[in-house]
């Protein structure tokens, strides 16, 4: 199914110059959604349209290939406003990746700019919030897990790991949609990162900032089952488009 | 290209944001604001910070200046215990954080740094600062970027900080506080030394003490269940060779806050009594103080004198948190002793209460027999005697003949006849329960180990009762009572 589905894609991919290998897509069916942002800033579902999703993060030998072919995205050629200073830093050299970045490990150091545009290379964009939030709340059986502690514990046990080990490779089991490494391996950017509006002072619940920040007033923290989605959405809104860290990477996603 | 073009156009609206979000470069406060003390003079100044249990050296400024601090939020992994590894997330790489000290009307320049390879955003919320969020608003920043912001230092006293982000509670019992200093324009009274101390609630998925790495437990956390309560961060930060020292005739200043996330703390030095404590960290100071509250997200001042050597224990009263969770320090004192304030111990001696006096002279003459090697069967009877009369004639009588169907007798016993050495001993040292039959009689009772008793005393019991009231008579020796003492307790015997 998805090969057949990818074809005429991998045709286009090689005009475009496309990373030899093209990469998989899972196909997820979407429907009404509950999120820790809700859609009116209370308490409905969202509705999320059948949508396609990167069957793992981007790697760095995925991503080597990209600056191969689009040297526009080189570390020491890409334009000061789409990356910051540390943009893929821990490589080697801006086309070798070295001891510090392994080949199947998720690329990090990655802007939100440098992610869309490789994104577009494979004729796809970064998921939205709730299509990313939606597609981590699966486990190996069930399309959202979240009300089981051993999930949130799974996934709060990452956010206490110190970042200073290098990074697991991809290649997690596969949750019921067929996706894996949503939880426990990197942050992953969104394409409406910058439309969370998370207060910068979280606690501010009511009073005249709450229009500003919306997403604020829904983040309660009173269901402590959010807490794992309300680190993921801290995190982005800490963010500008241009920054990386050690810990952010991305995968692409496709409207049907 | 009309995608490339579409990134273009995002990326400018973005940076147009960005500028319009740039902050506002601080102004001088208006005339009159109270604690204002006018501009900051001369150069700015590069603000010390207190690695603790240290406290930046006294500030001896006369006008109010600009200061700048650098604080650094650090993720790693450190020993919360013997064994136990944890992953704090601090400001400056300790728990608490670096100590800041500033005068009261300074003009304090922060700059909040989040390490690159931290994995979460921080910021900071000075309780010290007048302004939204204390800072909280202006200092959210994600891993590898730096944010400023600038405050007046308006109010003296001691104040927490701590981090603010999302999920707030995670943050702070990751070990995300510290305290600020600010001090009032003419400073603190000289004293001869300054500690930082902070206490806090630490929430593992495994039990205290249980070894290797321990995971942040949410649940626990949020049921406010916590598995350590700790000074400065980890179990031993202030005992053994990390004790806080003074000594005798010297003044001492604890800085102590209270970062929770949850527990209050009722703060006190075993030993001592506080001159002065400036509760809540406010600017009046209470007298001769033994345990003081300090809230959540509080901190206090206290001064004393140290008057005797000793080690002193710092504890939250709230004992169980001492003994079985960690909320442990010590203040060490060194110095010649003052006997005319604490005598240390005169006198260890049995007490017996109305049985005492002058009729345990026998047992004195034992006991000196015994240390001499010329103990005679004679002296162990007369001073079994005295001690039976102090211990086991409440129940037994002085005769010996027990309490009819309740405590059996010692007299003619043809209970004790039939028991050796071994099984005597024991019956003082790990007490007797259950049914036994003496001269033809059933009784069912309890008699407790009598665990206050030595050796010694034992051994001239015991020999006292085998040489009284019929019985077949021998001797026991303190050795022999020191051998069963080594054994394990029998399994309840007499079912």
């Amino acid at each position: 199914m998805n090969a057949l589905r990818s074809l005429p894609i991998l045709m286009l991919g090689a005009l475009l110059s496309l990373p030899a290998a093209a990469a998989n897509y899972a196909a997820l069916p979407g429907g009404l959604f509950t999120s820790v942002m809700p859609a009116d800033g209370k308490a409905a579902p969202v509705t999320i349209e059948p949508f396609q999703l990167r069957t793992e993060p981007v790697t760095n030998a995925e991503f080597l290939a990209f600056v191969q072919t689009h040297p526009q995205w080189r570390r020491d050629r890409v334009a000061g406003i789409f990356a910051d200073g540390r943009y893929l830093s821990h490589w080697a050299a801006a086309d070798v990746l070295g001891s510090e970045a392994q080949p199947s490990q998720p690329v990090t150091q990655i802007s939100w700019f440098a992610a869309q545009a490789y994104c577009e290379s494979e004729q796809a964009r970064l998921p939205s919030w709730y299509e990313w939030e939606y597609a981590a709340a699966a486990d190996d059986h069930r399309a959202d897990a979240r009300n089981d502690p051993a999930w949130r514990e799974r996934v709060l046990a990452w956010y206490g790991r110190p970042s200073n080990t290098p990074l697991p490779a991809i290649g997690g089991a596969a949750d019921v949609h067929g996706v894996s490494d949503l939880n426990g391996l990197v942050w992953e950017w969104v394409g409406d990162f910058n439309a969370l509006l998370v207060g910068v002072d979280s606690r501010d619940q009511d009073g005249a900032d709450k229009l500003k920040f919306c997403g604020a007033g829904a983040l309660t923290m009173q269901q402590k089952e959010n807490y794992a989605s309300l680190m993921r959405v801290a995190m982005l809104s800490a963010l500008k488009a241009s920054d990386t860290t050690s810990s952010m990477g991305f995968r692409c996603a496709r409207s049907h | 290209m009309s995608r490339l073009l579409s990134t273009f156009l995002i990326a400018a609206s973005l940076l147009s944001g960005t500028v319009a979000a740039a902050g506002a470069a601080p102004g001088g406060a208006p005339a009159g604001v109270p604690g204002d003390l006018g501009p900051p003079q001369g150069e700015p100044i590069h603000a010390v910070l207190g690695i603790p249990p240290n406290v930046p050296p006294p500030l001896n400024r006369k006008t109010p200046a600009k200061v700048i601090v650098d604080l650094e939020v650090v993720e790693k992994e450190m020993p919360i215990s013997e064994g136990v590894t944890y992953t704090y997330w601090t400001f400056g790489g300790t728990v608490p954080g670096s100590f800041i000290r500033v005068r009261q009307g300074d003009t304090v320049e922060f700059h909040l740094k989040n390490a690159p390879d931290n994995k979460m955003p921080h910021n900071i919320d000075l309780h010290g600062v007048t302004g939204p969020g204390g800072g909280a608003a202006s200092s959210f920043t994600a891993p590898g970027h730096e944010s400023q912001f600038t405050f007046k230092a308006l109010n003296a006293g001691i104040y927490v900080y701590h981090c603010a982000t999302a999920p707030v509670g995670m943050h702070i019992a990751n070990g995300m506080y510290g305290l600020i200093l600010v001090e009032p324009p003419e400073g603190l009274p000289k004293v001869d030394h300054e500690y930082y101390v902070m206490q806090g609630d630490f929430y593992t998925t495994g039990k205290y003490r249980e070894k290797g790495h321990q995971p942040f437990d949410m649940d626990k956390a949020i049921d406010e269940h916590p598995t350590y309560v700790l000074f400065n961060g980890r179990e031993g930060a202030l005992t053994g060779d990390n004790a806080l020292t003074a000594k005798t005739g010297e003044t001492v200043r604890l800085f102590v806050g209270n970062g929770g996330p949850n527990l209050v703390s009722s703060f006190h030095v075993i030993g001592e009594i506080f001159d002065k404590v400036y509760y809540e960290g406010g600017k009046h100071a209470q007298e001769n103080v033994q345990t003081t509250l300090i809230p959540s997200g509080g901190a206090m001042m206290a001064e004393f004198h140290v008057d005797v050597p000793g080690s002193y224990v710092l504890v939250d009263h709230s004992i169980f948190r001492a003994f079985n969770k960690g909320a442990m320090g010590i203040l060490k004192v060194d110095g010649p002793e003052n006997k005319a304030i604490y005598s240390g111990k005169e006198v260890d001696s049995v007490y017996l209460g109305d049985r005492a006096g002058p009729n345990l002279h026998a047992v004195s003459v034992a006991a000196k027999a015994n240390a001499a090697g010329t103990l005679s069967k004679d002296d162990q009877v007369k001073a079994g005697q005295q001690l039976f009369a102090g211990t086991c004639s409440v129940c037994h009588q002085a005769n010996g003949e027990g309490l009819p169907n309740v405590f059996p007798p010692l007299a003619k016993s043809d209970y004790l006849a039939k028991q050796s050495k071994e099984q005597l001993i024991a019956i003082p040292l790990h007490g007797r329960t259950g049914k036994v039959t003496v001269n033809g009689k059933d009784y069912d009772s309890v008699m407790p180990p009598m665990s206050q008793l030595t050796d010694d005393e034992v051994a001239n019991i015991l020999t006292y009762v085998l040489n009284s009231w019929g019985n077949p008579g021998g001797q026991i020796s303190a050795e022999e009572v020191s051998k069963v003492r080594a054994q394990p307790a029998p399994a309840a015997a007499g079912h």
